[in-house]
């Protein structure tokens, strides 16, 4: 193919991810250097009411922002260097909390609360995703021809479902009289709040999240026990291995490229948590880093966005990406060197 | 039990695996079949403490509304008889030799003629006759079912508008990153240059970028457009934020990345000697992808297409941040139900509203159960 055709072809994708996908991100890199504020000016305003006789005033110094010609409010942009990065990482608060052995104090800042969250949920996820997956695997390929699809399409619906709508779901299961909770009340006797502390609503989120990912697993793994070598196993079985052993030593290492590819593209997705605290409503007691800046960039009472933190937490975010990528890089690399 | 002796397995090991298995449907459908019960009972019932009630929902059949034993039978003989139809009849309706029109084109008719049909019959025809039989016999509701939740929901508070935006959306972003991607899919997949890595290897970075990090870019951007396009455009110059041919825009791309490599590894499924030949037989590249490769695409265009209007229909973060609430779609929309969850209604509502969410995705997975499998397998085999 000629490289004008090619470029032809390949021309309106790439224009696409260039204007959407690369101008954005050199756009946020810079803007978490400058900070956007309105103009604001301290005013002398002196205030009367009527009175008898005379009149009472008050002189008070007031700040408000300077309007244009059209009445818009004017805002300066200023290079404030590493401020943004500085009010995110709060690096004073947190080496105070790091140096008193003070994980309380460490976990009350933001951006350090939301990382202890989205890396206990990214490594605990993980192992739980690929295990119950290669479980329903094993077991819908144990099953009889006849259920198989069926239960395949009952897997689905999980894996398929709104991630916010899968999360209410379950919180709706959960709530102070749903269903569940009303039958652990039953069982154990005592009232049981899930969304009062951070702890449960964190069990309910990792619940969710396998819930919700291991039908990806399962097909996947299922496609791959498809193919997997008889001659091999029944060689294994005259040689006496055990039932474990033959999983073991014939079925997962032909599953393993499988399972780096699930439980990278898990990595990816579970580091980007964020449906969770939306569906959870968890705000108050955990949250994750992509939804810290989805919160930088909703706007206050007074209809500002944060965009220079929202900025600095999203590059922050970024960081994490590129050490979770950086051997899926390289193997991609190797393999790449290797076919040609 | 055929095969080798070796091979079988233990009565234990069996009765363990199919345990495990019932275990995981149930616990894969609970939550979704739950919320659709609930959505259809008073809120009393909704949130019970006895499941029985939930299901049979006694507070609601207090109030009249509910299903007798004739509408159960007759609603159940429709259900069954609409599925036969839909899976026998209308593919053999569609097969035969019309004269008019390309496939593509005849499904389309006939999937709007059945639905039309479809709801005719079942939500018109059917309560007439059942109402008159059960008058006759002068039977009670034995189920408790009442849809004033969903009137209150796509009537009162206007969610078929949210409906008509996600539709636009998700319509937009399927059109749009099929073509682009089908095009780049296609060249990625015959060339094998080191640009085309290169761009492969990008785009797959630009897979795990959080969403939150390209809108964090976007926003200012957006909110400011009319200025910043002033010098371009003029005096109407749009400002992007709100509008939703610019969150189309943002979908499509942020989707591009996936959509290239999984219609690249099934270009790659096909044979480039297809190509080889159309160009002997004096095609150009692009005439020779037109008429002879995507007619033998279509599988893949499907599969790929499925994704695009998933990511599209579930998206929350960048319509939410996006759009503002005038022409809002249905998955942030309902943000606004579950936060001012005051009352117990307000909350069967929100049920109400998810469940009219989940709806279409499960007629989804119905249809193109078999589409979504390979497509997930698609990306998977190849490592």
């Amino acid at each position: 193919m000629k490289f004008r055709t090619f470029a032809a072809f390949v021309g309106p994708s790439i224009f696409l991810m260039l204007l959407f996908i690369a101008a954005p991100l050199v756009s946020v890199f810079t803007q978490s250097f400058y900070l956007s504020q309105p103009v604001v000016e301290s005013v002398e305003v002196e205030t009367c009411t009527p009175g008898f006789l005379t009149q009472t005033c008050t002189t008070e110094v007031r700040t408000q922002p300077i309007l244009d010609e059209n009445g818009r409010i004017v805002r300066e942009t200023r290079f404030v260097g590493l401020q943004s990065y500085r009010n995110v990482l709060e690096p004073e608060r947190a080496w105070a909390a790091i140096s008193s052995f003070d994980i309380s104090g460490l976990l009350a800042i933001d951006f350090w609360k939301a990382l202890r969250f989205t890396l206990t949920f990214t490594l605990i996820t993980l192992p739980l995703v690929l295990g119950v997956g290669l479980a329903i695997a094993l077991a819908v390929n144990n099953a009889a021809k006849s259920v198989r699809g069926p239960v395949i399409f009952v897997s689905l619906l999980p894996f398929i479902i709104t991630p916010v709508i899968g999360a209410l779901s379950i919180r709706w299961l959960f709530v102070g009289d749903g269903i569940l909770t009303r039958l652990m009340e039953y069982y154990s006797g005592t009232d049981i709040a899930m969304f009062a502390q951070g702890w449960t609503i964190e069990i309910l989120m990792l619940f969710y999240r396998v819930w919700h990912v291991a039908p990806f697993a399962f097909v996947i793994f299922y496609a791959g026990l498809q193919t997997v070598n008889t001659d091999t196993v029944e060689a294994a079985i005259i040689d006496g291995a055990s039932r474990w052993q033959r999983l073991w030593y014939i079925i997962v290492p032909h599953l393993m490229p499988l399972i780096v590819f699930v439980a990278l593209i898990h990595l990816m997705d579970a580091y980007r948590v964020f449906e969770e605290i939306v569906g959870f409503s968890s705000q108050a007691h955990v949250i994750s880093l992509q939804w810290l800046t989805y919160d930088f960039l909703q706007p206050d009472d007074s209809g500002n966005r944060a965009v220079s933190r929202a900025s600095a937490s999203a590059m922050l975010t970024m960081i994490g990406i590129v050490v979770l990528l950086i051997p899926l890089l390289r193997k991609t690399w190797r393999d790449h060197r290797g076919t040609r | 039990m055929s095969g080798p002796k070796a091979l079988q397995q233990p009565i234990s090991l069996r009765l363990f695996s199919s345990a495990f298995l019932a275990f995981w449907c149930l616990l894969a459908a609970f939550p979704i079949v739950w919320i659709a019960v609930m959505s259809f009972k008073a809120p009393v019932d909704a949130f019970a403490g006895n499941p029985l009630d939930v299901i049979f929902g006694p507070v609601t059949r207090a109030g009249g509304e509910g299903l007798t034993l004739v509408d159960i039978v007759l609603g159940v003989a429709v259900l069954y008889g609409a599925v036969q139809v839909a899976m026998r009849s209308l593919p053999r309706l569609v097969a035969t030799d019309a004269p008019w029109g390309p496939v593509a084109f005849r499904w389309l008719i006939a999937s709007v003629v059945f639905t039309l049909g479809f709801v005719l019959v079942f939500f018109g025809l059917l309560p007439a006759i059942s109402g008159a039989i059960n008058g006759v016999l002068g039977l009670d509701p034995i189920i408790g079912l009442t849809t004033a939740h969903y009137e209150a929901v796509w009537i009162d508070n206007e969610f078929w508008r949210n409906f008509v935006n996600s539709l636009i959306v998700t319509v937009g972003v399927v059109t749009v990153s099929l073509t682009v991607g089908t095009l780049a899919g296609y060249a990625l997949a015959r060339s094998g240059s080191q640009l085309a890595f290169w761009i492969l290897i990008i785009a797959l970075v630009f897979r795990a970028l959080p969403h939150s990090v390209l809108v964090a870019g976007y926003l200012p951007v957006f909110v400011n457009s009319a200025a910043i396009l002033e010098p371009i455009l003029g005096e109407n110059a749009p400002t992007l934020y709100g509008q939703p041919l610019a969150v189309i825009a943002v979908l499509v791309s942020i989707n591009q990345p996936f959509t290239i490599w999984m219609l690249r590894s099934f270009f790659q499924s096909i044979p480039a000697e297809l190509d080889e030949a159309a160009r002997v037989d004096g095609c150009t590249h692009f005439q020779a992808f037109r008429w002879v490769i995507m007619p033998v695409m279509w599988p893949g265009v499907i599969t790929t297409g499925l994704f695009s209007f998933l990511l599209a229909y579930n998206d929350f973060l960048v319509t939410s941040l996006l759009l503002d609430a005038s022409n809002q779609t249905m998955v942030p929309a309902i943000a606004g139900y579950f936060n001012r969850e005051t009352t117990t209604t307000d909350q069967v509502e929100a049920v109400a509203a998810a469940v009219s969410i989940t709806a279409p995705l499960f007629l989804l997975v119905m249809i193109f159960q078999r589409q979504i499998v390979s497509g997930l397998t698609a990306g998977a085999v190849k490592g």
